[in-house]
């Protein structure tokens, strides 16, 4: 009866109840699987908590961005596996986008021949499982390489074998003012656009702007190099014998085969994606648009640049945010090609060591869901700022 | 009135769910075997075992087990059921392994699993005892002209197993050698295998049964070798949850009465013979003399039957190891009598 009077007498009561019933509901759920966690592993005699991060890893990793070594902590091997991750992550993403761009609008070409092989890519590639790829690039493609001592030379500086890519190392003297250096050229490309946008909307003046910013991005960068110290030197690869059939290259950096495989897997995979994502939004911009904008006497490049792109973004971001999503969730396949991932080092190795599967799981969870909403939101940020502006 | 319809049903629905969490709740760790009544209920033994490791556990083209490894989970499925081919098994990766045994996914782990202290003392497992002792090893091509873990040099690259001992092991190992060394581990042992046997890496390590198993799937066995150094105990043996005294006596008791029965001469054709034997020991190996079952709550015969369907360890090194030629020497896996170092407490 008391609800019946909620019900007619008041409308906020009676929206809020139910939600607050089922948030408590979830929140009840929620609490017993962590209770009852707890009262089992007390009752096996498993202890909880995260101190554990603090102890010494006593692992080795393959591959690291940061320095590592086995008498890191497992915090330390957790992080190494976090930016291998996202290191994965960003190349996959960006060599997608670029395969996927081109793919997506030579489906469209006029030229019978690049519209069919661009089909014909994307129909072969998004058809197999990605698992398969990744062991067809890892196991298939990759075996095919030299061993070192035949390893293929890059002009003598790099060289492709079975062990890894071997490419120069860069030496940097004074690396912060060339940093610097790229920091104010940003910094100048910015003014200069904002200029070149205030002088076309005020005057109707088109300036060059993307030619400018172009050389200004080389030439700061270059004064620092003739005027302030900076300077860069290469430290090459050179073939090492082990024993008498056993080589492997020193100095320089190795690019692993693992990361290789992954990244090529992962981009080629990604891009199928893409592609047709790129394919729908030109075509979903209408004719009419682009023979408005050629009757006002724009040019060809500039009808791309200012009405079909545009409004092309606007259809090909969203589903691109969620492929970018998937390629980073998808990168955690790595564990099965020997990536040093956060799942094969932090969720594998570490779980393994310690034993703590439920703080581990929670905290690789977390970190993949943390990194899924920053693409999100920044993904949602870029959508934004090219969404219709009504004025 | 449709909006207020859905709004009821919704908080029915929330009801429910609360009413759901007030029962339920608590955990085990009741002082009988609850995992014994379980298993009885059941009517199998959950067993889990590796992905496939010759000699230990491995399956045929069939899907049926066996290795030794796989013979602790029939002898408990014959003490306990009566029949030693009662029993479910979870094949395991070597991550996965101890969290299907703490979650109660399976009840007796036989895996090749290292016995080390902080994996009894710090995370809910007990180890029982050890069917095969071991060593870590390292395998090279023949012709790489390595004869000596003496022979490595900074810059070699070895394949192995992640989650494992021998992650630890081999760190421990370059380290005090003063080694450079880059480290592949992959989660799969079969991966492993086709890695090093491609060339992506220098040497193979992980335990000498292990290498000697693994080496049988290469592209070409003979031009690989193990090197003579070991680096690193591992004595391999089952593991039990913690927090069930019964069970644990049982697993390790089952494994128990194989080595005693082959240190006693007892085997799976003279068994039942045996009954009136003069030797007491024997005698209650095979349930004519004492009331040794009734401790776990099982009957006289348990020991019998773990003797007539499984046999005793002798028989199973021999069937799994040594006549598949994985390691036809015993090395220490050879009774205490006989120059070896499996040795057991008296069943009395």
């Amino acid at each position: 009866m008391i609800f019946k009077k909620f019900n007619i007498e008041n409308k906020k009561a009676r929206d809020l109840i139910p939600q607050a019933i089922t948030v408590l509901a979830l929140l009840s759920v929620i609490i017993y699987f962590a209770t009852n966690a707890q009262i089992n592993m007390g009752n096996r005699g498993i202890s909880f908590g995260f101190g554990f991060l603090n102890q010494e890893a006593s692992f080795d990793i393959t591959f690291s961005m940061i320095e590592y070594d086995g008498s890191h902590s497992y915090g330390r091997a957790f992080l190494v596996g976090l930016l291998n991750t996202i290191l994965v992550s960003v190349i996959g993403i960006f060599f997608a986008t670029i395969i996927g761009v081109v793919v997506g609008v030579s489906r469209l070409s006029d030229n019978y021949l690049i519209a069919k092989v661009a089909e014909w890519y994307v129909e072969i590639f998004r058809n197999i499982p990605l698992i398969l790829q990744i062991f067809f690039w890892y196991f298939a493609a990759l075996r095919a390489l030299p061993l070192p001592e035949n390893g293929i030379s890059f002009n003598d500086i790099s060289f492709l074998t079975i062990k890894g890519w071997y490419v120069p190392k860069f030496i940097w003297t004074n690396f912060n003012i060339f940093l610097l250096s790229i920091i104010a050229a940003f910094i100048a490309i910015y003014f200069i656009n904002s200029y070149a946008t205030k002088q076309r909307e005020q005057f109707g003046k088109q300036l060059p702007a993307t030619s400018i910013s172009l050389a200004t991005l080389i030439l700061i960068p270059l004064i620092t190099f003739l005027f302030l110290g900076v300077s860069l030197t290469f430290e090459y690869p050179v073939l090492k014998q082990l024993s008498s059939t056993v080589y492997t290259y020193e100095g320089g950096v190795s690019i692993i085969p693992e990361l290789i495989a992954l990244a090529l897997a992962l981009s080629m995979y990604t891009a199928t994606f893409i592609a047709e994502n790129v394919r729908a939004g030109i075509l979903g911009v209408g004719k009419g648009q682009k023979e408005a904008a050629a009757s006002i006497g724009l040019n060809k490049n500039q009808i791309l640049k200012l009405v079909v792109m545009p409004q092309a973004l606007r259809i090909i971001i969203p589903p691109t945010t969620n492929q970018y999503l998937n390629l980073t969730k998808n990168s955690s396949l790595a564990a099965a090609i020997a990536y040093p991932d956060i799942v094969l080092v932090f969720a594998g190795t570490a779980l393994m060591q310690t034993g703590r599967a439920i703080e581990i799981i929670s905290i690789t969870m977390l970190t993949y869901l943390t990194l899924s909403i920053s693409i999100s939101m920044f993904m949602n940020w870029y959508n934004k700022k090219m969404a219709i502006k009504e004025k | 009135m449709i909006k207020s319809i859905k709004t009821w049903i919704l908080v029915g629905f929330a009801s429910l769910l609360l009413v759901a969490c007030g029962q339920g709740g608590g955990g085990s760790g009741s002082k009988k075997s609850k995992t014994l009544d379980n298993t009885k209920k059941a009517g199998f033994v959950k067993c889990g075992v590796s992905q496939g490791l010759p000699g230990f556990s491995n399956a045929d083209a069939s899907g049926n087990w066996s290795g030794i490894d796989v013979d602790v989970c029939r002898a408990v499925a014959a003490a306990v059921l009566g029949d030693a081919d009662k029993v479910k098994y979870t094949p395991l990766s070597a991550k996965e392994r101890f969290t299907a045994l703490t979650s109660g996914e399976i009840d007796v782990l036989a895996r090749n699993t290292t016995w080390t202290l902080s994996r009894d003392a710090d995370i809910g497992l007990t180890f029982v005892g050890v069917n095969f002792y071991d060593g870590q090893g390292f395998m090279v091509r023949k012709n790489s002209g390595i004869n000596s873990v003496n022979d490595f040099k900074n810059g070699i690259s070895a394949c192995t197993n992640t989650g494992t001992t021998t992650e630890l092991n081999m760190r421990d190992f370059f380290n005090s050698k003063n080694i450079s060394y880059e480290p592949i581990a992959f989660e799969k042992a079969d991966e492993v295998v086709q890695a090093y046997d491609a060339g992506r890496c220098d040497t193979y390590t992980t335990d000498k049964s292990g290498l000697a198993a693994q080496r049988t799937k290469m592209s070409n066995p003979d031009e690989h070798k193990v090197l003579p150094e070991t680096i690193s105990k591992e004595p391999l043996g089952p593991v039990v949850r913690q927090g069930d005294a019964v069970w644990e006596d049982i697993v390790r008791w089952s494994l128990n009465t194989m080595i005693e029965a082959e240190e006693y001469g007892v085997n799976s054709s003279n068994a039942s013979s045996l009954k009136d034997s003069e030797n007491p020991a024997i005698k209650r190996l095979v349930g004519s003399e004492g009331e040794l079952g009734a401790a776990f709550g099982l009957d006289n015969e348990w020991s019998l039957r773990i003797i007539e369907q499984v046999g005793n360890y002798g028989e199973s090194y021999k069937k799994h190891i040594a006549d598949t030629g994985i390691l036809p020497n015993r090395g220490p896996n050879q009774l205490w009598t006989k120059g070896g170092i499996l040795y057991v407490p008296p069943a009395r």
